[in-house]
């Protein structure tokens, strides 16, 4: 076959994006991790726990993860269609497009331009530029696909082509909404009341279940197959849990309003097919960890690989404990509380963030031309020490979140409320200094892969590794 | 099943995405579609008005500041919550909401009841230092609202706006919404709040919220705001809808 002039100048910016936009959004929630501690760090008005929160929750979702999914879809895409990506220009237009979003965001939440939705806070000239830089990247990613060289669309490109043109149906639903004044910032959603929050959490839950899931999910199907040397574990199981993922996520949202205003019966539909997910999700951790079958070998050799298992691992325990909280009864315990900030987090830190290491642990030595990464044992410290910090970090929720539900509805001998409100804020202070830890330490394992990743690019040769590597060969 | 059949989609692209693009619509049609089309999803609550002009401003402040992101405004129909916050949210409570505010994490309580519970004096206070009144408070202080003019002079563009997505302001209240919001800041010790009370009832409070009577603060639409949630609706008045009104309880 002859030689593909692959695009790699964009994914070379999108990766480089990805990194830095990940240490941002890791500061940015150990700082306000650190305002639920000190409340004295708000600094008011820019700088106010309130303002700062979508600017981490954005940071990390839209920005790490958004680049992420740039940087390996355009690569993945290229690679397994053989491939150049289709429109140099129009590919450089997504990626100074997509940061260009992502400062306006930001800017807006700090200035105090937000909708206040959650994941979905930007003003509507926000929202009508994304659909632009979105529609962009539908035709760069499309086109690619219907210029392959290879027969088939591997499956890896069906998670990605999901992901972006499901994220363009939910953003152009939500965020239906008329500017008061078409030179001014503010504007006011279609949508009102109970009609909002379901729009609202059809919205968010999947952009947990297409942005943050299926788009992983391709990224997993490429570069785990790849790291171990080995064809997917089951062509089947891709086919079948693809298309139930696809599906059934979709109808999980109502899942956030159980016991509020919204209807009965979407409350309960909500509820049945998030425990049905459970099936798709766990067929998506098994076709991967799988893939390892008769390998195994390489996972205690290699850090990289350790890194995606670990993701799968956490991406099944969070798929397991998201249908369990959906549950009507759990979830009266539960929401409001500190339990889903943990259990975002299991997934974020866990699945997303690892899996995007791996990504990008595999990504970096190909993009700039490097035989290997300069360390894998700084790749091993990064995968132990950014593991420990997600321990903390979770363990530190299930406890302050159980409690807090236990304590707002425990009850004296009387029969009256045992607990005021602020009782429960001043137990939450431990857990949430555990907290701080806790990202503390998935932020070093970040900087040490950044490290890492300087040397690699530089091509420095770590003559320590090496000379071991040469004495291992001569034994 | 033939496994071979699904290679149609894998060699079409365009065919591919069409498929998924029917998959992932049909949950969200069957959700929402329906809360469009049924009555019942909102019943009617005597007592529910769309917001004075300066709750308005006051609830745009709200939604500026991101205080959804610590406080709900959604009371389930649970016992302890009940107790402690008082009747649970009705659909109709939220209704001129764009968008919904009802939050998803309580780390300060739910506000949806939080009207008349206070005092003025006391909303003020603890908006500007809130551990000068709660010590073990990890809210951020709001002292600026009262330093910074309430935005009052295109509000009637923002009613404008809400009317056409269809919240019931008349054109009345359209055109007086600025002299309303003004009214309502300065209280019937000092202006005419006639106008103000027969558009949108007897119950809206009309006074110096902030204590500054020389200026309507940001603060004095806030707490406006705050004083107004979950007051509309007279509960002792309305048990029988109560009963009938009834759907998140099980």
């Amino acid at each position: 076959m002859e030689k593909v002039d692959y695009n790699y100048g964009v994914v070379k910016k999108f990766t480089m994006a990805t990194i830095f936009w990940g240490i941002v959004g890791f500061a940015a929630g150990i700082f306000i991790a650190l305002q639920m501690v000190f409340p004295d760090l708000n600094i008011e008005p820019y700088l106010s726990f309130g303002r700062l929160r979508p600017l981490h929750t954005s940071a990390v979702i839209f920005a790490f993860g958004g680049n992420a999914l740039f940087a390996t879809s355009y690569y993945v895409v290229q690679r397994t269609c053989g491939v150049r990506l289709y429109g140099d220009k129009l590919a450089d237009f997504t990626f100074w497009g997509y940061q260009l979003f992502i400062v306006i965001a930001a800017l807006g939440y700090v200035l105090g331009v937000t909708q206040s939705k959650e994941y979905a806070q930007p003003e509507w000239y926000a929202d009508i530029w994304l659909t632009i830089v979105w529609v962009a990247y539908l035709v760069v990613y499309l086109m690619t696909c219907i210029k392959r060289k290879v027969p088939h669309l591997y499956v890896a490109n069906w998670f990605y082509l999901a992901f972006i043109i499901t994220v363009a149906v939910l953003h152009l639903g939500n965020a239906l909404a008329l500017p008061v004044d078409i030179t001014g910032a503010k504007s006011y959603s279609a949508f009102a009341g109970v009609q909002s929050a379901m729009i609202q959490w059809w919205y968010a839950h999947n952009a947990v279940g297409f942005f943050l899931t299926a788009g992983f999910l391709g990224m997993m199907y490429y570069f785990v197959p790849k790291q171990a040397n080995r064809p997917i574990y089951s062509y089947r199981l891709s086919i079948v849990h693809f298309w139930s993922l696809i599906f059934i996520y979709m109808w999980a949202g109502p899942h956030h309003l159980h016991y509020t205003s919204l209807p009965d019966w979407a409350q309960t539909l909500g509820m049945t097919f998030s425990i049905m997910l459970w099936m798709p999700s766990w067929g998506g951790m098994i076709n991967g960890v799988m893939t390892l079958s008769g390998a195994w070998h390489k996972l205690r050799q290699d850090p990289v690989l350790q890194f995606m298992i670990v993701a799968l691992a956490f991406y099944g325990m969070s798929t397991f404990e998201g249908p369990l909280m959906s549950i009507r009864a759990v979830n009266a315990l539960s929401h409001y509380t500190d339990w889903t900030i943990g259990h975002v987090h299991s997934g974020a830190l866990g699945w997303v963030g690892f899996i995007s290491f791996g990504a990008l642990y595999h990504l970096v030595p190909k993009l700039w031309g490097r035989e290997k990464l300069y360390s894998a044992k700084l790749v091993s410290l990064h995968l132990w020490i950014a593991t420990l910090g997600i321990v903390l970090y979770i363990t530190a929720m299930w406890v302050s979140g159980i409690m807090q539900g236990l304590m707002w509805r425990s009850y004296d001998d009387l029969g009256f409320l045992e607990y005021s409100f602020v009782e429960s804020v001043m137990a939450m202070k431990p857990f949430y200094i555990i907290r701080v830890l806790g990202g503390v330490l998935y932020l070093l394992g970040a900087l040490v892969m950044v490290y890492n990743f300087w040397k690699t690019i530089r091509g420095d040769v770590n003559e320590k590794e090496q000379n071991l590597a040469a004495q291992g060969a001569a034994a | 099943m033939s496994w071979h059949s699904h290679e149609k989609l894998e060699k079409n692209a365009l065919l591919l995405l069409g498929f998924v693009i029917v998959t992932v619509l049909i949950g969200g049609i069957v959700e929402i579609v329906p809360l469009f089309r049924q009555e019942t999803v909102i019943e009617p609550v005597e007592g529910v008005r769309p917001y004075t002009p300066l709750e308005l401003v006051g609830q745009n402040i709200y939604i500026r500041e991101n205080c959804a992101a610590c406080h709900s405004q959604q009371i389930r129909p649970l016992r302890d919550e009940v107790v402690r916050y008082g009747h649970y949210s009705l659909a109709a409570e939220s209704m001129y909401d764009h968008p919904f505010l009802w939050g998803s994490k309580r780390t300060g309580p739910d506000l949806a009841r939080v009207g008349g519970k206070y005092s003025d004096e006391w909303q003020v206070a603890h908006l500007k230092e809130p551990r000068d009144l709660v010590p073990e408070s990890i809210m951020p202080s709001y002292e600026f609202l009262l330093h910074r003019g309430a935005k009052l002079h295109d509000l009637k563009q923002h009613l404008a706006t809400l009317k056409t997505l269809g919240v019931p302001y008349t054109q009345e209240m359209v055109d007086n919404a600025s002299k309303d919001a003004a009214a309502q800041a300065a209280g019937e010790a000092r202006t005419d709040v006639s106008g103000l009370l027969s558009r949108y009832g007897d119950k809206v409070n009309a006074r110096d919220f902030d204590g500054q009577p020389y200026m309507v603060s940001e603060m004095d639409a806030l707490v406006a705001y705050l004083q107004a949630l979950g007051t509309m609706v007279d509960f002792e008045a309305a048990k029988d809808v109560e009963e009938i009104g009834n759907p998140g309880a099980m």
